[in-house]
């Protein structure tokens, strides 16, 4: 373990908290001043409540005193007041800003949502205040969640820490630059096609897209609602299961929300290297040939193929296996997502909340206005998309046939569980990080970032991105893709790959721009972006 | 226009289709906690995310909504899908704080269900589409600011409240059976405890699509929607004005708009509200936010088992089995309220036979009925069917006069109080001695000599009056039908 606190996981900073040898308040303080040190380089946060987030690590450090006070194995249940806390007890973590904090902003990287602030909390707010979790502030994101680079961000982009000139991916970028730039252990984002999956890959930690249906939706600003999904960022396997061990859960507010139960496995992510490595053995996992697309770029590729021979060497077995309607997810998607955006958005029209414009004596002139210049570019198009989409007569020849593709889609994932396989293999992103502006111009190549990732959320499934090594400097995810409700399985097989890969080189290395995020001179993403190519 | 729209009537048929949109009786909105008792609540106080359409709210099924609707569906005899979801209808208004409405779109939760009414020409049946579940919408509410500006406020209240469509195919031809289908099926839906479907509180709004085609042809003519009809008798007036209107403009070679036409009821007509010529492209498409609902066989089996008896087979059972009027069987069943009182005035009860049907019958559709309806809504009144049988059965025995029965039942009505300690504190006790009856009438015929010469000239008025003072000297204790013939065997003998 080193000095600086911020560069423990949270596991470990549990392990201190426990020990009496650090505090809540220290742990929130040391974030908090790196966060606000370094964030003008890096956009990753909205805001940052320093003043609620140490009122909460004292309430934390409260309550862990009070445990303490209660002794250790107390009566016949054996478990000390310690051992009662959750393993997010006291530990600072970052929501992406579409979950809804009581009193708080939450913009959805939108101007239409300046202004607001939530009169309610998300259900996984609740859920992380009664972990004890330390809520920091707020990531920036692309305008509701559309976009795969956080370009698409009304408050201007989040630059990538291994290179301060390329985009994080997105949409959750803000949540995946902050914990890869260490300012905060943990943090929420959510995924519709890759939103955070993706930003994982291309900041080089871990991310995970649970099953659809695991993690309420209640509190969370919707972009697609039946491919949204909430879902943990993490610099381990170990505190990605217990964040979403924190949040999973049926809750009654989101009737989509499974009462599927929340395994306590989740806690319990082997500690030792070699228990780790050794649940590889024997395991038999699939590696979509269509997921290697044209275009994929070759260091990617083979960072993906060693990772596979890794595996292969731990005792896996991997066989190639087909997904034969992978080449329809994006077309199929591309329908979806965008009709129900299309009336999911349709709510921020100005008159209740949020930002207006005009209207004071013409509704119609007040929506159009409101939303002409509360809306940026992706999300009129993803809405008129929908729009049309949706029309009389063309219903039936996209949306409707979408489904039905859809379903052809999940029946692909269907065959392979059917046989037996316990995880997929599979690259996340095509490539790896792209400098600021480069798919600004052409929106389908944008859409192609998501390429490996969008046919789990078509399909429902829980998909996992970990680190797997550097492609000419920038980080190369590797995804897993499983069963519904095998996130328990997805993230063992993620640990025992950190195990047996713990001694290589690019496991001891940090991202390279972190020391220029202490510059001075170094300017804010936005003024490094080229806008309007 | 002058044309007589007899003449019309019989040149032209009217096609008629009912909509009717009704406030379910549930405890709490459609899809979220806020109660549903907002009436005369103020603005805004019953709202909450999901209502207010908040960014990250997402709705929850009210299962009771749903078995409202089933019901509905079992009484008008419609079939219900194993299976059926939601649907978004996608609009932009200020009322509507999400941008759509959760609705029902190709499978509803009820259809092809029936409703046969009683009309002057004899029982019509009309057939029912569809009925399905959505939530209703805010209120919208123009005034003027302090400073002059017109502005327009939203009252969330009802934002989300639970509303039930039901579409009849264009069967009806007469406003008569439009105004026939809506008062049978606000009371079928108070029996069954759907809802209030109180019309003048926007419980139950009932629209009318009306066109005219030639007597004989088959195609349908330009339709048109009528609204803003907000009771019973408007809707009649306003249909019956519509064909008048369509068919007068027919006869002028005019076509007809199709528009939305909303009922002045103080100027008697109908007058154009928007046009429909576009049609609105709503872009349905199943709400993602809800599972699809299934229809377990056994959840609609008990819902089944719990429907009362429908107002048409109790009619049909109080003329039958009970020997009652059509008149008075029609009112009673007419009124869920009466309907109980009279069941539980016949019932037998502590082993003591009920009171004879008819006789209930009589009290209960005449004076208990006069009673409510005369009784403000701040004090209501409440009748014990044991005190009315104990007040019937003094009336018919005799020993109460029926006028201070009718006394007794007010006093009860409007205190509380047991028919039994009123009797005794007012000394209630009929006067049948015809001695003392006769005593009376010739204490009142001698104290009004001018109505006795009035008789004799010929004005046959003076025996009511006569009698009037003989029951009001007696403080209403003479049997009423002994001084009757009292009174005239004195007028007529005593010359």
């Amino acid at each position: 373990m080193t000095d600086d606190l911020t560069r423990l996981h949270a596991h470990e900073m549990a392990v201190l908290l426990r020990a009496g040898s650090v505090s809540a308040r220290e742990l929130a303080t040391v974030h908090l001043d790196l966060a606000e040190r370094q964030d003008r380089g890096l956009h990753a946060w909205l805001t940052i409540d320093r003043e609620r987030a140490l009122a909460e690590a004292d309430a934390a450090d409260a309550r862990t005193t009070a445990a303490r006070a209660e002794g250790p194995a107390g009566g016949t249940s054996g478990a000390g007041g310690l051992d009662r806390l959750h393993p997010l007890h006291g530990i600072p973590i970052a929501l992406k800003d579409l979950v809804s904090v009581k009193g708080g902003q939450c913009t959805a990287g939108s101007r239409i949502l300046d202004g607001y602030r939530s009169p309610y909390d998300a259900h996984i707010t609740e859920r992380l205040r009664e972990a004890g979790a330390v809520i920091l502030g707020k990531t920036n994101m692309d305008e509701f969640a559309m976009g795969s680079s956080t370009e698409h961000s009304a408050y201007g982009p989040t630059a990538n820490p291994w290179d301060l000139g390329r985009v994080p991916g997105g949409s959750s970028g803000g949540s995946a630059a902050a914990v890869a730039a260490y300012h905060a252990p943990l943090s929420i984002g959510t995924d519709t096609g890759g939103s955070i999956r993706q930003p994982a890959a291309l900041c080089g930690i871990v991310g995970m897209k649970p099953t659809y249906g695991r993690v309420s939706r209640y509190g969370i600003v919707a972009f697609a609602s039946s491919l949204d999904q909430i879902g943990p960022f993490a610099r381990d396997a170990r505190d990605a299961a217990a964040l979403l061990h924190a949040v999973a859960g049926r809750d009654d507010r989101d009737s989509t929300s499974s009462p599927t139960p929340v395994p306590d496995a989740l806690l319990h992510l082997a500690a030792s290297d070699d228990e780790a490595a050794s649940t590889l053995r024997g395991k038999r996992l699939g590696l979509p040939r269509e997921y290697f697309v044209p275009g994929m770029e070759p260091g990617v590729e083979a960072r993906v193929r060693e990772a596979v021979a890794t595996l292969e060497a731990a005792g896996a077995i991997v066989e190639e296996v087909s997904l034969p309607h992978t080449e329809y997810g994006l077309a199929t998607y591309y329908i979806v997502a965008p009709a129900e955006a299309s009336a999911n958005l349709a709510r921020y029209d100005g008159i209740r909340y949020g930002r207006r414009v005009g209207g004071e004596s013409d509704v119609l002139a007040g929506y159009l206005a409101t939303r002409g210049q509360g809306f940026g570019p992706e999300v009129k198009r993803r809405i008129m998309l929908g729009t049309y989409a949706l029309s009389t007569g063309y219903y039936d020849a996209y949306y409707l046939k979408a489904q039905k593709v859809r379903t052809l889609i999940k029946g692909d994932f269907d065959a392979l569980w059917a046989q037996g396989f316990d995880a997929l293999v599979a690259p996340t992103s095509p490539t790896v990080a792209f400098p600021f502006g480069a798919r600004l111009a052409d929106p389908v190549s944008m859409y192609l970032s998501d390429a490996c990732t969008l046919p789990v959320n078509m399909a429902g499934l829980p998909g996992i991105s970990i680190p797997a090594g550097l492609s000419e400097g920038m980080p190369v995810g590797l995804q897993l893709i499983g069963a519904p409700w095998s996130e328990v399985a997805l993230l063992q097989l993620a640990r025992g790959y950190e195990a047996i890969t713990a001694t290589v080189d690019w496991r001891s290395l940090e991202p390279a721009d972190l020391a220029a995020l202490d510059d001075p001179a170094t300017p804010t993403p936005g003024i490094r972006m080229k806008v309007g190519s | 226009m002058t044309v007589d729209p007899t003449l019309a009537r019989d040149r032209y048929e009217a096609v008629i289709g009912i909509e009717v949109h009704c406030q379910l009786r549930t405890a709490s909105k459609m899809f979220c906690a806020c109660s549903t008792t907002y009436d005369g609540a103020a603005p805004n106080t019953h709202a909450c995310p999901v209502c207010l359409g908040l960014p990250g709210a997402l709705p929850v099924i009210n299962r009771r909504a749903v078995e409202l609707v089933l019901l509905t569906g079992i009484a008008i005899q419609a079939t219900s899908p194993a299976a059926t979801r939601w649907d978004r209808k996608n609009y932009f208004y200020p009322d509507l704080p999400k941008g759509y409405q959760i609705s029902q779109y190709d499978l509803p939760l009820a259809s092809g269900g029936r409703l046969i009414v009683e009309t002057s020409a004899g029982p019509f049946t009309i057939g029912i589409t569809r009925a399905h579940l959505e939530e209703d919408t805010a209120k919208l509410i123009h005034a003027t600011a302090g400073d002059g500006r017109k502005v327009s406020l939203i009252d969330f209240n009802r934002s989300g409240a639970p509303l039930m469509e039901i579409v009849t195919d264009p069967d009806l031809r007469t406003a008569e059976q439009a105004r026939r289908y809506a008062e049978e099926l606000q009371l079928l839906l108070r029996t069954i405890g759907a809802s209030d479907a109180d019309m003048d509180r926007g419980q139950m709004r009932v629209e009318a699509n009306v066109s005219l085609r030639l007597r004989g042809t088959e195609p349908f003519g330009t339709r048109v929607e009528v609204k803003n009809m907000n009771s019973f008798r408007s809707v009649e007036r306003a249909i019956d004005f519509e064909i008048a209107r369509q068919a007068a403009a027919l006869d002028a070679s005019e076509a007809i708009r199709q528009e939305t036409r909303g009922w002045s009821d103080d100027r008697g007509v109908t007058y154009r509200m928007r046009s429909k010529e576009t049609s609105d492209d709503y872009r349905y498409f199943p709400e993602p936010d809800l599972p699809p609902l299934h229809v377990d066989p056994a959840w609609l089996a008990d819902l089944r088992a719990s429907m009362p008896e429908l107002p048409a087979a109790r009619r049909v059972r109080y003329e039958t089995q009970l020997g009652l009027s059509a008149y008075d069987a029609s009112v009673l069943a007419a009124d869920p309220d009466a309907t109980m009182l009279f069941e539980a005035t016949i019932a037998t009860r502590d082993g003591v036979a009920g009171v004879a049907p008819k006789a209930a019958a009589n009290w209960v559709s005449g004076e208990y009925l006069r009673l409510r309806k005369a009784a403000s809504d701040d004090a209501p009144i409440r009748v014990d069917a044991t005190e009315l049988a104990t007040i019937i059965r003094a009336v018919e025995d005799g020993t109460l006069s029926r006028s201070n029965g009718k006394e007794v039942l007010e006093l009860h009505a409007t205190t509380g109080a047991a028919a039994s300690t009123i009797i005794a504190e007012r000394g209630y006790h009929q006067i049948s001695d015809t001695d003392a009856v006769g005593a009376a009438v010739d204490a009142v015929l001698a104290a009004n000599p001018q109505a006795v010469a009035d008789y004799r000239a010929g004005k046959e008025q003076a025996v009511g009056f006569l009698v009037g003072q003989v029951m009001k000297a007696t403080r209403g204790q003479a049997n009423a039908a002994l001084v009757q013939v009292a009174v005239r065997a004195r007028l007529d003998t005593a010359e």
